[in-house]
């Protein structure tokens, strides 16, 4: 069953008639992911061939959302223009968006999510600036390397694409019910306390592996979450524990602004609530690695 | 991006706020200047990124332009908590009554935007909200709606201004709002805002930071890099496109993807307290693609740090696959020789994903002495951290 994606998933691309949308639509496809068409208003009536399917253009979501009944979007779109895109999607009363776009500024984002709780949070935001959404074995939204693992009983969820790709490698031999990149900006549509409630309730996903980073205090929250709602093993992850204050590494969110944020604050508050946190990704996935063979 | 309080007051006068009318120098001639053209009693203020420069003696108050010219002869060059003083902010004074605070920030925890105010202003704000959350108000703005005058003056009246300068603070809360979301700011905090012995309001202060994400949308805000602080190495990255971020350490480190590198760089630091204390030197993400020509370039950034012993070359192949990161690296080592750049420092190679065998295959076919592979992040990383130590 997995969360959010499965195969009966269908999904379109706004953006793929762009160079990084065709490439990711092609890998897609070519992962088993059910995509039906694309998006984008110069070139709707057109179709695209990526290696013999011929996917439909469409002029916008709602279109695209009627002739073919997707039910998510993968958005590939410059940052001038994700917002639009977004709004767009939300408009057409899409049930998941994965924003893969990075740069974005952060008021868009703001405005954005605002227009989606205006709304009343139809449709689930994953991102911007995140690698997208993978259960193995089904289905595939975004960029998320689907030939690492297969298909398993581990729920896994991560600020940070590379990250994500190294937990699901050491863990390959394991699987994933899914693997969420929630992305790495200061704003983001589906946080790790989403994702968390997700598996709790998903009868795929016997454990959980949670990717943090500084910056913030997603995973400050997330431990409280986890003490009164999760009932599931949880293992986390905090990447930054050497970073100095004030400098940015890499992401937006990135950043450890006075005494807070700070990767020792995150894994004390985790391990205040009985999860495990492993000092490297490898020291992480042995954590796994012993909940599941008990299993 | 954070902002001097000059460039903070300048952005204020642009968006028609009040502020104190003032000028930057970067010399005593120009402080001279300023003073001539404002008249009468001024204050001259340090011009850091950090706090506490009043007590540091980086606040000075100067009668006429002689006094000016020799009190910003005091203060430039003075050393701030380690911040040298390259520039003076300016300003004639204000007879101050009452001060309060004023702010729009971001609410990560909310996804959207907060306001806080409070009449206890000229102080730390989480001091404030530590012994007395009464007097502080923190009012959540929708992104979409923003925050009009109805909304201002909920917020005024919650705060508790004085009535006979709450509608002024209504002005100041709807135009500072205005010029929050005009420039992209992610914080625009006020403190003190001011009432003067005649009533009126003014901001006294200002700490702005704006969201490089919208630089695309604001051209104008490049001039607002203060390019001799930033890092030579850092300007040199920037140029290439490459994120780097200059660190104290001897191990140089490159990675793709910002998490995956945060995350070496705690490995390294760990694998340091095994070998003399070496640390990281710095952060580089050289992104996805990972070419042979972007891994030249961050080769050559990283190499051409004097403190660097060893670097770390530590990728995971996702999307891109290790063979051609692998051949990337032959080839920038190749590149470098050629550009007269030689490289003569140890590469500790990782490789693993996506072709993870066919790059480690190129890694010893290349026979370069210089790179050493091991397959693990946690080993590559003990190796990197011995390299340096034995290269000090």
């Amino acid at each position: 069953m997995a969360i959010w994606l499965t195969k009966d998933s269908k999904v379109i691309v706004q953006g793929m008639t762009g160079s990084e949308g065709s490439k990711h639509t092609k890998r897609m496809l070519a992962a088993g992911t059910n995509v039906v068409g694309g998006v984008n208003p110069r070139k709707a009536g057109t179709t695209v061939d990526f290696d013999g399917t011929e996917l439909p253009v469409f002029a916008s979501v709602a279109d695209a959302i009627k002739e073919t009944g997707a039910d998510v979007t993968v958005i590939f779109v410059p940052p001038q223009f994700t917002k639009a895109a977004v709004v767009e999607a939300i408009d057409a009363g899409i049930e998941l968006a994965v924003v893969i776009t990075e740069g974005v500024p952060v008021h868009d984002t703001a405005a954005f999510w605002a227009y989606n709780v205006a709304k009343g949070e139809r449709t689930r935001i994953i991102g911007p600036n995140c690698p997208g959404i993978a259960s193995p074995g089904a289905s595939n939204a975004g960029i998320i390397p689907a030939d690492i693992t297969g298909s398993g009983r581990i729920g896994l969820v991560s600020k940070s694409g590379t990250l994500t790709y190294q937990m699901m490698y050491e863990l390959r031999d394991i699987g994933f019910s899914t693997c969420v990149g929630i992305g790495g900006d200061p704003i983001i549509g589906t946080t790790h306390i989403d994702a968390l409630a997700a598996f709790e309730a998903d009868p795929e996903t016997d454990a959980i592996v949670m990717i943090g980073e500084i910056g913030g205090d997603a995973e400050e929250r997330a431990a409280e979450f986890i003490k009164a709602n999760v009932t599931k093993p949880v293992v986390g992850y905090i990447a930054g524990f050497t970073a100095p204050p004030g400098k940015t590494m890499g992401h937006a969110g990135a950043i450890i602004s006075g005494s807070a944020g700070t990767a020792d604050a995150k894994k004390e508050a985790l391990e205040a609530v009985g999860v495990k946190v492993g000092k490297t990704p490898t020291e992480t996935a042995e954590l796994m690695r012993e909940i599941m063979s008990g299993r | 991006m954070d902002l001097y309080e000059y460039q903070g007051r300048d952005l204020f006068e642009r968006h028609g706020l009040p502020v104190l009318a003032g000028g930057v120098a970067t010399t005593p001639e120009e402080a001279r200047a300023i003073a001539e053209r404002l008249g009468g009693r001024v204050v001259v203020k340090a011009q850091v990124k950090v706090g506490g420069r009043g007590k540091a003696g980086g606040v000075k108050l100067a009668e006429g332009a002689e006094e000016t010219v020799a009190r910003a002869t005091d203060i430039l060059g003075m050393d701030i908590k380690g911040h040298t003083v390259h520039k003076v902010m300016i300003t004639v004074t204000a007879d101050v009554a009452e001060e309060y605070y004023f702010s729009y920030l971001l609410d990560r925890a909310n996804r959207t935007f907060l306001c806080i105010a409070s009449v206890a202003g000229g102080m730390d704000i989480e001091q404030v909200a530590a012994e007395t959350p009464d007097k502080v108000v923190k009012a959540p703005i929708d992104a979409v709606k923003g925050v009009d005058e109805a909304q201002a003056r909920e917020i005024v009246t919650a705060a508790g201004f004085p009535a006979e300068v709450a509608d002024q603070v209504v002005e100041v809360a709807v135009g500072l709002w205005q010029a929050f979301v005009a420039e992209d700011a992610t914080l625009v905090e006020v403190n003190p805002l001011a009432k003067t012995k005649d009533g009126k309001l003014l901001l006294l202060d200002a700490k702005i930071s704006l969201d490089e994400n919208a630089a695309f949308r604001h051209p104008d805000h490049e001039a607002l890099v203060d390019q001799a602080a930033v890092d030579p190495l850092e300007q040199a990255a920037k140029a290439k496109d490459l994120n780097y971020v200059k660190l104290d350490g001897e191990v140089g480190i490159i990675g793709n993807g910002a998490g995956l590198v945060m995350s070496t760089l705690d490995v390294v630091a760990y694998a340091g307290e095994r070998h003399g204390g070496v640390k990281p030197a710095n952060f580089l993400d050289i992104g996805g693609g990972a070419s042979a020509e972007v891994m030249a370039n961050g080769l050559e950034i990283v190499l051409s740090d004097p403190s660097v012993r060893s670097v770390f070359v530590n990728v995971f192949g996702g999307i891109t696959a290790c063979d051609a990161v692998a051949n990337g690296i032959v080839q920038a080592l190749a590149l470098l020789e050629q550009r007269g750049e030689k490289a003569t420092k140890p590469l500790v190679v990782r490789l693993d994903g996506n072709n993870a065998e066919a790059g480690r295959a190129i890694l010893d076919d290349a026979n370069n002495p210089l790179i050493q592979r091991v397959d693990t992040m946690d080993g590559a990383a003990e190796r990197a951290a011995e390299l340096a130590a034995a290269g000090v």
